[in-house]
């Protein structure tokens, strides 16, 4: 039994359509190093002076008309603040599988978690209802998730990553059902008047009101980029390059001294606050949860941005989440269809640039080191 | 917590759970051979077997079979259920064939890290079932009744209707088939080689692709199986109850010890039992939780299941 399957190498170099958008794409991808080596060659003040002008223009961004970019039939503001909630979801789950590379699935779970926090302590409408303020629900929202994050991570990290995966599934998937069948979570009728940030406008309007979302966007924008800058401290911290060598090879990192089920519980709790802090923006904004936002597909999707965008690097992360949630809002005709093309997208990419459309450097040579390794086998076994 | 309510029923529930049992049992099998094989979780069977529900529908259309049709008399009965089992069969299969031809084989050929392998795993779940939605604009799809579902026998204040009897027998007997199938035939000691140890087995002659292509193939028909037993006995079919009822069955899969063929059967009618129980005493919105937590709690503390994994040693 010598002859070889069907779908052999050869279909592969003869179509033409494939071989040139590889080309396109590894040619973009050569142009993208380039521009990171002259960024880095840059003087160091003039790059935070481009940083602060791009975040500027950020917050600005609600109020220039720029043409084709605002969303004909939403509020562009509000759709604003979706995706910069789904950027910081993006850079909470880049923690979980991008930089340690557990794959979770379940990150809706600490979502609903930090939301719910929100509307059970702070919503008059609950039985559970707190006098603290807003920005003491926050902390405590932020506390739950971690808490839950360690409670599921404590007994199932030590799981092999695909269990690790089918747990989380579960775990996202036990959490809705609760939000559900609770008799305080309401289910599908939810939970009415969740609070808002404090404040007033100089004639006695709430800052944070229904009408005018940009506050709420620039909340989380400020939310996002204090976020950003404390995983990317984090990133080349200790602790960082911890995951990295747990991602890379678990028991060598094991054997070179990392404790890697502590960094693992670690970085579970990390990205488990970053997400029930999203879920909590996410709720103040709305005012009003039920179960129905925590869908597992939903879950999916997040997966999808951090993979689709290249996991493990906060561009690629951040342009990954701007993708999933701006474009079914741009072009509303797409909503219907969009999980179903980023099914697609998620094989797509895996199999033709598994490192994410703004890989992580590191993780491009880890992957590009095994393709070597399955060649040199490949031609042992002749 | 209904005790009551447990205990006076626990023979009808005992019934209904080993039904719907035995249908997570058959969709455990694909995920079982695929893991005992490749090590990979093809999070994408729930989608096979959701394809298959859609093409025992398909089969009956088109012999001119449709829903709120009278029942059709028995040779004719029969003649529908073959009908509907190759529908789903060979739906099933062409999916599990094009899932392993699409999204794993190329990642096979680079070596890629397993969390490739399951990522795509859930790209290609998510695109056929929304495939699938987008099709049939997430409409639910009746089934044409085979048979009036009918009491066989009462014993004490048990009931036996004949779609119960009928889906346990049948997943049974499928059951006992594979299981010869795999330790007693040629191509069933090539998978069995190829769980064990796939470079000695190519040394020995095997060739792999092949092995897996047949184990795609195998769990996809099982799968089928499973579709046509589950549109006998929900009579509705969605394009989004793959989900739901993969993960039940990757429960089932792993409850029994995944990579085991009898575990899967084992594991399939436990969880159908347990989740039955917890849903008499819990409330049945409580069910699908049962599971879960039955999951989570297995994966904790013992991932290997009850009977152990490996196919490789399959035959006891």
């Amino acid at each position: 039994m010598t002859s070889t399957g069907p779908g052999g190498g050869k279909a592969r170099q003869g179509n033409p359509v494939m071989s040139a958008l590889r080309t396109a794409d590894n040619r973009r991808l050569a142009g993208l190093s380039a521009m990171r080596s002259r960024w880095r060659a840059i003087p160091r003040p003039v790059r935070i002076l481009f940083g602060v002008a791009v975040a500027v223009f950020f917050y600005l961004l609600p109020n220039l008309a720029i043409p084709l970019i605002p969303t004909p039939d939403t509020n562009f503001a509000s759709v604003l603040f979706t995706v910069a909630v789904y950027v910081l979801v993006g850079v909470g789950l880049n923690v979980v599988i991008g930089l340690a590379g557990l794959l979770d699935l379940g990150y809706i779970g600490f979502f609903a978690v930090g939301a719910y926090s929100v509307a059970i302590f702070g919503s008059p409408a609950s039985p559970l209802a707190t006098k603290y303020p807003w920005l003491m629900l926050i902390p405590i929202a932020i506390a739950l998730s971690m808490v839950s994050g360690v409670i599921l991570g404590g007994p199932t990290l030590r799981l092999r990553g695909d269990y690790l995966a089918i747990v989380t599934l579960g775990f996202g998937e036990i959490v809705r059902l609760i939000a559900v069948n609770w008799s305080i979570t309401k289910g599908q009728i939810g939970i009415p008047s969740v609070p808002a940030p404090p404040g007033h406008w100089g004639n006695g309007d709430p800052i944070f009101g229904i009408i005018d979302t940009r506050p709420f966007y620039w909340l989380a924008l400020t939310v996002v980029l204090i976020c950003m800058f404390g995983v990317k401290l984090l990133e080349s911290s200790r602790v960082g390059r911890s995951w990295l060598a747990i991602r890379e090879d678990e028991d060598a990192a094991e054997l070179m001294g990392v404790p890697a089920f502590k960094f693992k519980l670690w970085a579970f709790a990390i990205g488990a606050g970053l997400g029930g802090l999203s879920g909590a923006l996410f709720a103040s904004r709305q005012g009003f949860i039920n179960s129905n936002s925590f869908d597992v597909l939903t879950s999916m999707l997040f997966v999808a941005a951090v993979v689709l965008g290249g996991s493990g690097n906060l561009a690629g992360v951040t342009l990954g989440a701007v993708l999933i949630s701006y474009l079914p809002e741009r072009f509303r005709g797409f909503a219907d269809k969009r999980f179903l093309v980023f099914g697609l997208a998620l094989i797509v990419i895996m199999i033709f640039r598994p490192q994410g459309l703004i890989p992580s450097r590191r993780r491009a040579v880890e992957l590009e080191d095994r393709k070597r390794e399955a060649a040199e086998e490949a031609t042992a076994n002749v | 917590m209904n005790f009551h309510f447990l205990f006076s029923n626990i023979g009808d529930l005992t019934v209904t759970g080993l039904s719907q049992g035995a249908i997570y049992a058959l969709i455990a099998l694909g995920y079982t051979l695929v893991y005992g094989l490749l090590k990979l979780i093809n999070f994408a069977h729930s989608e096979v077997f959701m394809m298959g529900t859609f093409g025992a529908l398909i089969a009956w259309n088109l012999t001119g079979l449709h829903e709120n049709d009278p029942t059709p008399s028995l040779p004719m009965m029969v003649v529908y259920l073959l009908v509907g089992l190759v529908g789903a069969m060979v739906w099933s299969g062409v999916t599990a064939l094009t899932v392993e031809f699409v999204a794993y084989r190329p990642l096979r050929r680079r070596n890629a890290p397993r969390l490739v392998f399951l990522i795509t795993a859930i790209g290609a779940s998510v695109a056929i079932s929304e495939a699938v939605g987008v099709i049939t604009s997430r409409n639910q799809y009746g089934m044409p009744d085979l048979f009036k579902t009918t009491n066989l026998a009462t014993i004490g204040n048990v009931h036996i209707t004949n779609v119960d009897l009928g889906v346990v027998v049948a997943a049974v007997v499928m059951m006992v088939v594979l299981d010869q199938f795999i330790n007693r035939t040629r191509l069933g000691r090539g998978i069995r080689a190829v769980a064990q140890d796939p470079d000695t087995a190519a040394l020995m002659g095997i060739n792999k692709n092949r092995v897996i292509v047949l184990t795609f193939a195998l769990g996809g028909v099982m799968a089928g199986a499973a579709a046509l037993l589950y549109n006998l006995k929900i009579g509705v079919t969605r394009a989004d109850i793959g989900f739901l009822l993969g993960i039940k069955a990757f429960t089932a899969a792993v409850l029994g010890g995944i990579g085991n063929l009898r575990g899967a059967l084992l594991g399939g009618l436990a969880l159908g039992l347990v989740e039955n129980y917890g849903s008499a005493l819990f409330g049945t919105s409580w069910r699908d939780v049962v599971a879960f937590v039955v999951l989570v709690v297995i994966l904790m503390f013992r991932p290997t299941g009850l009977l152990g994994e490996s196919l490789g040693k399959a035959r006891a």
